[in-house]
C-alpha cells in the first residue's frame, strides 16, 4: 500500500510542478516602452494633409487659460485619479502609453483577423453577403478580405493623420502647456514632453478612430467604444493631458474623421461585391478574348471576391493613372508559356520542403488574419516604435504605407478582374496547395503587388532598411508560387506593379513637409 | 480527430505487463477518416476537404524492466490527405512517445485480482513538421508530458480496467508571427491547454485472446473553439468521446506473436472530426535476459 502511497505522490508532484509553469505568451509589442519622441515635429501643423483644405478646416476653440479655476479643477481630477490608482489603470497607462497610433492600428488589425472570414454558404448552393445594415447578423459584417482590409486601414490612417496635423496647428497656436509643466507638483507616469498638450494627439487618434471604424466594423462598436474610453482614462491619470486636452482633441479627431467617411461613402467600394450580371460579364469576356475565365475552385462555386474594387476611388492618384498603372496581359492560357509556368508551380508544391512551408505559412495571411496589408503594418509598426516619432509623424508614415496598400489593392484587382485569368490549380488539378486559394483571378498577385508597394514606401521612410523591405517582398511574393497559389508571372510583374504605386507614395512622402 | 494519435495496441493504457527482460516490439498500422467534423459544437461537412484521412505506420515496443516495471515507446510515420478541395496533403515522422508502466500493488479481493497501475509518459516532435496546418497536419508539435492512475480488476477471465489522465502540453511556435483565437495575439507561440482523458475497458482476457471493448473521452482543458467556416487551430478545444473494441491473439503455434486489431469511432465531439479508426499490428516477444523463460507464468503477457 505504501507504493501505491509513493507512487500517487509522485504522479501528484509531477502534474503540480507542470502546471506551476506559466505558459502564457507574451505579444511583441506588450511591453513596448512609453513614446518618447525624439522630435516632437512642433511644425507639422504645416504638412500637407490628405483631405483637409487647411489644417484649420475644422475650428478648434481657445483653450481656457491655465490659472482659471476651471483649469485647475482638472488638474485636480488628475491628482484624484492618481491617488486611488489601482494596477490594472497602471496598466492601462503602460499599454496606452506606447504609442496612440500603434495602438489603434492593433485594435484595428485585431477587427480585421475577427472579421476575414468567407461566409458559409446557403442549402441551395448560393452565398450570403453580409450587411452592413445588420452587422451582427450571419454572416456578420464585414468580411474583412483582403481589399476591404486594405481600405480600412487606409482610411483610419489617413483620417488620423490628418487630424494630427490640425491638431499639431492648433497646438502651436494656442500653445497650453501640458498639466505636468502647468502644475510642477503633479505626478506623471509618462515621459515628459515640451508638446503643448491641447488639443490631446491621443484623442485626436482616438477620434478618428472611433469615427472611422463605426464606418468599417459597425457590429464591434461595444470594444472600439471600450477601448476608446480606456484610452482617454489612460491620458488624464498619467497625467499627460487634462479632461479639456482630450474633449478638444477627441471632438477634431472625429470632425475629420467625418471627412473621411463622407469620402468612403462614396468612393465605390460599397458596390464593390458587384452581381450576378457583373460575374457572368467578366467570363463572358474573357471567353470572348479566346482565353480560358477564371472559376472559383471553392464547393460550391463562390463568386469572385469583390470584382469591382479596381473602380475604387484611390488615396495617391485619379481613376485614370490607377488604369495606367494596369500591367499588359500574362501569357494566353492556350500558350506554351502558360503551360511552363503551370509546369513550374505543379514542380514546387510536389517538391514541398518543411522550408517552403515556412515560407508559405510565413506570408500566407490567409483566413482569420489580418491580411497581407496588416502583415506589412505589423513589419512597419515594430520597425517604427525603436524609432521615437511623434505621434504626427507615426500616422503620417503609417498613413503613407496604407494609401498605398490600399492602391495596390485597387490597382491589382482591377488587373485581375481585367484578364479574369484562372489559377494554377485550376488549369491542372494536381497542383495542390500549401495554403488556402484565394477566390478571385490570378494574374497578378495581391501578395506581389501589396508587398512591392509596401516595401518601396517603408525603403524610403527607413533607408537603412531599404534591403531588407526587398528581400520580405520579393519572399512574400515568391511564397505564393512555392504554394502553387501562382505563376512566376503573377508575381514578378506583381512585385513591379506595387512598386510603381508605392513610388506616387513616396512622391507625396517628399512633398508633403514632413521631410 | 484532427490530431492523429497512435493509440494502436494501447499498451501504455491496458492492465498489461511484460515480463522481465521480454521484448514486446512490432509494426502497427492506423487509418482513420472522417467527412463530418464538430465546428466548436455544430456538426458539419466541408465540401472543400471532402474526406480527411490519415494514415500512420508505427513502431511500437515494450519492455520488462521487471515484471511489475514496463517501459514503452512508439514512433509512427503519418500521412494525411483531404479526397476534395485544393489543400496539399502532409507527411512526416511525427512523435517520438516514452511511457514507464509500474504495477505497485497487487491483490486477491472477492474472487478476482485487482492491481494499481501508475503511469508516467513523455511524448516530444521527433521532426519539425508544421503543427499550424490543420487538419492537414501530422500532429501539434507539443512536448507532453503524460500522469495517468490506471486500476484493473479481473475474474476469471473477464476484467475490466478504468484509467484517468492528465496531459500537460507545452506551447507550440508557428511559422506566422500573429494569429487570432478570440483575440488577437502578436506572436508565433501558442498558448496550448492541457488535457485530461478517462478510458474504461472490459471484456475478456486469457493468455490466448483478450476481446475488449473501449470507451475514451478526451477533454481539453482550455482554448477556443473553431468560428463559424474558419480554419481549426492548434489551441482548439479539442474534446472526444469514443468508442470501439480492441482483439488480441496469439497462436497456440506461435506463442512469442501475437495479431492485434481493433476500431474506434468518435461518437461524440467537439472541434474534431468523427473519425472511423480501424488499426492493426504485429507483435513479437523476444527474451533479452539470460534465461530463456516463456511467457507461462500468467495471463498477462505480450
Amino acid at each position: 500500500m505504501r507504493k501505491i502511497v509513493f507512487a500517487l505522490a509522485g504522479i501528484v508532484a509531477i502534474v503540480l510542478v507542470v502546471i506551476a509553469c506559466s505558459k502564457s505568451v507574451t505579444g511583441r509589442t506588450d511591453d513596448a516602452a512609453a513614446l518618447t519622441p525624439e522630435n516632437v515635429d512642433i511644425n507639422a501643423g504645416d504638412w500637407k494633409p490628405v483631405l483637409l483644405a487647411t489644417p484649420a478646416d475644422i475650428v478648434v476653440a481657445a483653450p481656457a487659460a491655465t490659472n482659471t479655476p476651471d483649469y485647475i479643477a482638472q488638474i485636480n481630477e488628475i491628482k484624484a485619479w492618481q491617488q486611488n490608482i489601482t494596477q490594472e489603470e497602471k496598466d492601462m497607462v503602460k499599454y496606452w502609453s506606447a504609442g496612440a497610433v500603434l495602438r489603434w492600428n492593433e485594435i484595428l488589425r485585431e477587427l480585421v483577423a475577427k472579421h476575414n472570414l468567407p461566409p458559409y454558404q446557403n442549402d441551395d448552393g448560393t452565398y450570403p453577403f453580409p450587411s452592413a445594415n445588420n452587422p451582427l447578423a450571419y454572416p456578420q459584417f464585414p468580411f474583412a478580405n483582403p481589399p476591404y482590409a486594405a481600405r480600412a486601414y487606409a482610411y483610419v490612417s489617413a483620417a488620423q493623420y490628418d487630424a494630427l496635423v490640425s491638431a499639431w496647428y492648433y497646438k502651436r497656436l494656442y500653445n497650453r502647456k501640458a498639466p505636468y509643466n502647468v502644475d510642477s507638483s503633479l505626478n506623471v507616469l509618462i515621459p515628459k514632453s515640451e508638446l503643448p498638450s491641447y488639443p490631446s494627439e491621443d484623442a485626436v487618434v482616438e477620434g478618428a478612430a472611433v469615427e472611422t471604424m463605426k464606418l468599417l466594423f459597425p457590429g464591434d462598436q461595444d470594444f472600439i467604444q471600450q477601448k476608446a474610453e480606456e484610452h482617454k482614462r489612460a491620458r488624464i491619470i498619467s497625467g499627460a493631458n487634462v479632461r479639456s486636452d482630450i474633449e478638444a482633441g477627441e471632438a477634431l479627431g472625429k470632425a475629420v474623421a467625418q471627412k473621411f467617411v463622407t469620402r468612403a461613402r462614396g468612393d465605390r467600394a460599397g458596390a464593390a461585391a458587384g452581381n450576378q450580371t457583373v460575374w457572368t460579364q467578366l467570363e463572358t469576356d474573357a471567353i470572348a478574348k479566346g482565353e480560358i475565365p477564371w472559376y472559383s475552385l471553392e464547393l460550391p462555386k463562390r463568386p469572385p471576391m469583390l470584382p469591382l474594387f479596381g473602380k475604387v476611388k484611390a488615396f495617391l492618384f485619379d481613376s485614370l493613372t490607377a488604369i495606367s498603372l494596369r500591367p499588359g496581359p500574362p501569357p494566353s492560357t492556350s500558350s506554351k508559356a502558360m503551360e511552363d509556368e503551370a509546369n513550374e508551380v505543379y514542380n514546387y508544391i510536389k517538391d514541398d520542403t518543411r522550408e517552403h512551408y515556412r515560407i508559405v505559412h510565413f506570408w500566407a495571411d490567409g483566413v482569420g488574419t489580418y491580411t497581407p496589408a496588416g502583415h506589412w503594418d505589423a513589419i512597419a509598426a515594430e520597425d517604427f516604435i525603436p524609432k521615437h516619432y511623434s505621434e504626427v509623424r507615426w500616422a503620417r508614415n503609417m498613413a503613407l504605407l496604407n494609401m498605398a496598400l490600399m492602391d495596390a489593392g485597387i490597382v491589382c484587382w482591377d488587373t485581375k478582374f481585367f484578364y479574369f485569368n484562372p489559377r494554377p490549380t485550376q488549369l491542372n488539378p494536381k497542383i495542390k496547395t500549401l495554403t488556402g486559394i484565394p477566390n478571385f483571378p490570378s494574374y497578378i498577385s495581391g501578395h506581389s503587388t501589396f508587398s512591392g508597394a509596401a516595401a518601396a514606401v517603408l525603403a524610403h521612410i527607413i533607408p537603412d532598411n531599404a534591403d531588407k523591405y526587398t528581400s520580405m517582398a520579393q519572399e512574400a511574393s515568391l511564397s505564393r508560387i512555392l504554394a502553387g497559389i501562382h505563376y512566376r508571372s503573377d508575381c514578378s510583374i506583381g512585385l513591379e506593379v506595387g512598386k510603381n504605386v508605392g513610388n506616387y507614395a513616396v512622391l507625396r512622402a517628399q512633398t508633403d513637409g514632413a521631410e | 480527430m484532427f490530431v492523429p494519435i497512435l493509440s494502436m495496441a494501447q499498451t501504455d493504457i491496458d492492465a498489461i505487463m511484460m515480463e522481465k527482460n521480454a521484448l514486446c516490439i512490432g509494426p502497427s498500422y492506423t487509418y482513420s477518416s472522417w467527412k463530418n467534423y464538430w465546428e466548436g459544437k455544430l456538426k458539419r461537412e466541408n465540401l472543400n476537404l471532402g474526406t480527411v484521412s490519415t494514415q500512420m505506420v508505427g513502431l511500437m515496443g515494450t519492455y520488462g524492466v521487471t515484471k511489475r516495471l514496463n517501459v514503452l515507446f512508439s514512433a509512427p510515420y503519418v500521412i494525411t490527405k483531404a479526397s476534395a478541395g485544393t489543400l496539399h496533403g502532409y507527411k512526416g515522422i511525427q512523435d517520438l512517445s516514452l511511457f514507464v508502466k509500474y504495477s505497485p500493488y497487487k491483490a486477491k479481493i472477492g474472487d478476482g485480482i485487482f492491481t494499481v497501475f501508475a503511469i508516467g509518459g513523455f511524448s516530444t516532435p521527433l521532426t519539425n513538421y508544421v503543427a499550424d496546418f490543420l487538419p492537414l497536419s501530422i500532429g501539434l508539435h507539443t512536448t507532453n508530458l503524460l500522469a495517468r492512475g490506471m486500476a484493473d480488476y479481473q475474474q476469471g477471465n473477464y476484467f475490466v480496467t478504468g484509467s484517468a489522465t492528465y496531459v500537460y502540453r507545452s506551447n507550440v511556435k508557428i511559422d506566422r508571427t500573429s494569429y487570432y483565437t478570440t483575440e488577437a495575439h502578436l506572436s508565433n507561440e501558442i498558448e496550448m491547454p492541457d488535457m485530461a482523458t478517462f478510458n474504461l475497458r472490459f471484456g475478456y482476457r486469457s493468455y490466448r485472446l483478450i476481446a475488449e471493448a473501449v470507451f475514451n473521452n478526451m477533454t481539453t482543458l482550455g482554448g477556443f473553439d473553431i468560428t463559424r467556416n474558419n480554419m481549426p487551430f492548434p489551441s482548439n478545444r479539442m474534446n472526444a468521446t469514443t468508442g470501439g473494441i480492441n482483439i488480441k491473439y496469439t497462436p497456440a503455434f506461435a506463442p512469442r506473436l501475437s495479431i492485434v486489431g481493433g476500431g474506434n469511432y468518435v461518437l461524440k465531439g467537439r472541434n474534431v472530426g468523427q473519425a472511423l479508426t480501424v488499426d492493426g499490428a504485429i507483435f513479437y516477444v523476444l527474451n533479452l535476459g539470460r534465461k530463456q523463460k516463456t511467457d507461462t507464468n500468467n495471463n498477462q503477457t505480450k
